[in-house]
């Protein structure tokens, strides 16, 4: 319960900071939804020239695209702490967040929470629905809960993979570009991961399952059936690497000594 | 002069200190290289060619323009908002040069050190992993190289702009994220500019960005043949006149504008 009231306590104060500069929100709010067009264009563009790929309509692609950018949203907004080791190791502000009351993993969470990336989650949710209706997909009243169920677990899936890697700052606090190097890997969660060859789709399933974010959900609403399996893992996968990435903290946090003054 | 080409020097002995980095931006590259490619072999299956562009073009295509982006690509337009944010402009304005030629150089030394160390073993790698096609005509090399140079002064036109934009503005981080990304789309980096439609292909026509990125990809991958390597290049080289004029006005309004903050 406490958890809860000081999440929300963060939470205004978030909003309190970000509402004094209005403009700077709003030209954020649309370079993001820039950022999410580059994509769906790109998509637009390409079948253009093609109707198939591999198998795969231009609506069931522009659909999973769609998916992606939910969980991706959620990711965004709460575990972003790709600046980890800059900011906690190196500069040992990590020190202070061991003084507080709450789990170190947790307050970290608070401090570096961007509301504002909830916006793609919704730009992403129209974009399904544009795709949805034009397949024609059928909609039952229990595919909602599947649905909050499969956007948990994708974004658990890539907080998983994210603070995995922010603690190997706890083992060794040279500055690493694993970090980015990961952001473009997750990208290829966004396409089918039949395209991609054995060795790539062996990797993005059990590795980095970042195939968890978009088209095996996804392959769910579209009626794919031959996908059903790997669709219902999604929630599996999300909590099974989430556990090991707090494990991975938890280790973690005992061997830091701290740097700086 | 010898000051600026001193700049380009230092500047790259910096970047070469710190060079590890590069390794896993190598890295970074052959996965982004390995997206792309896999996505053209989907949309690719079963046809020889959209467009006019061979699968294996395509390949190349992809290939190169991410290395070619690592020659032009800089942070000019992030480091001169710094400045500015900063207010360490105040002294750089006084120092006995040209503060926008100072950060074109600046640039042009990260441009050759990036050159050196991630686009020449990149090329090696991905060669390796994948089907890439070099021409052995030394004229599409010397074309290439021609072209570059005009994509790195425009990208930097580009660049210096958004920047001194920073000096009215004070706070310009959305206008620089919009810019890279209108630059990702319609510079021709993630798809060659033939592939969109039509009256969007027109509209380009009108606009700088498909010389930073589309006309050196096509001139290496020998899609563009005869005349239309004569006309991209020549399409270039008015762009890269034509945008001194506004960098030119808008620099000198800047320098009377500028509020230094703190600094």
């Amino acid at each position: 319960m406490f958890y809860v009231s000081i999440f929300f306590q963060y939470m205004a104060q978030y909003m309190k900071t970000k509402l004094q500069y209005r403009t700077d929100l709003v030209v954020e709010f649309i370079s993001d939804l820039m950022f999410q067009a580059v994509n769906l264009i790109f998509i637009l563009v390409v079948f253009g020239h093609t109707t198939l790929l591999h198998g795969w309509t231009r609506d069931e692609m522009i659909f999973i695209y769609g998916f992606f950018l939910v969980p991706f949203a959620l990711f965004g907004a709460f575990f972003n702490i790709w600046d980890f080791n800059e900011r906690y190791i190196v500069r040992g502000e990590m020190d202070r967040v061991l003084t507080r009351p709450v789990h170190s993993l947790f307050q970290i969470i608070l401090e570096r929470m961007e509301l504002e990336s909830l916006v793609g989650g919704l730009t992403g949710i129209i974009i399904m629905v544009y795709a949805g209706v034009r397949l024609q997909l059928e909609f039952h009243w229990y595919d909602l809960f599947v649905f909050i169920l499969f956007v948990l677990g994708g974004m658990l899936v890539y907080a998983g993979v994210f603070i995995s890697l922010a603690t190997i700052s706890f083992w060794s606090d040279a500055r690493s570009s694993i970090m980015p190097m990961m952001y473009n890997v997750s990208n290829y969660g966004r396409y089918p991961v039949d395209i991609y060859n054995r060795v790539i789709r062996y990797i993005l399933t059990w590795v980095l399952p970042f195939a968890f974010v978009g088209v095996y959900p996804s392959a769910y609403f579209l009626g794919k059936k031959e996908w059903y399996g790997y669709a219902f893992l999604t929630p599996v996968m999300g909590v099974s690497f989430f556990m090991i990435a707090v494990f991975l903290w938890n280790k973690g946090v005992k061997r830091y000594r701290g740097a700086g003054n | 002069m010898d000051k600026y080409i001193e700049m380009i020097r230092i500047r790259f002995l910096m970047m070469l200190a710190y060079r590890t980095n590069y390794y896993t931006g190598i890295l970074i590259y052959c996965i982004n290289i390995g997206a792309y490619y896999f996505l053209w072999s989907a949309i690719y299956s079963g046809k020889s060619a959209i467009q006019g562009m061979s699968i294996e073009q395509m390949t190349t295509y992809v290939a190169v323009s991410w290395m070619a982006r690592a020659f032009y690509f800089n942070n000019i337009d992030r480091e001169i908002a710094m400045e500015i944010k900063e207010g360490k402009v105040a002294v750089e304005l006084i120092r006995p040069y040209s503060y926008l030629g100072m950060k074109t150089m600046q640039g042009l030394g990260e441009g050759v050190f990036r050159l050196f160390f991630l686009s020449l073993p990149g090329v090696i790698i991905t060669a390796f992993l994948f089907p890439l096609h070099f021409s052995s005509d030394m004229s599409t090399w010397g074309y290439f190289a021609l072209s570059i140079i005009l994509s790195f002064v425009i990208n930097s036109q580009l660049n210096l702009l958004a920047g001194v934009v920073t000096f009215f503005t004070l706070n310009n981080e959305g206008l620089l994220r919009a810019k890279r990304f209108v630059i990702d789309l319609f510079s021709g980096l993630i798809l060659p500019i033939s592939f969109y439609p039509s009256w969007a292909q027109e509209v380009m026509k009108y606009f700088p960005f498909q010389a930073i990125s589309y006309i050196p990809s096509m001139i290496f991958t020998e899609s563009f043949q005869g005349q239309a390597i004569i006309d991209g290049l020549l399409f270039q080289l008015v762009w890269s006149v034509i945008l001194l004029i506004p960098l030119q006005l808008l620099w000198k309004a800047a320098k009377k504008r500028l509020v230094v903050q703190g600094g």
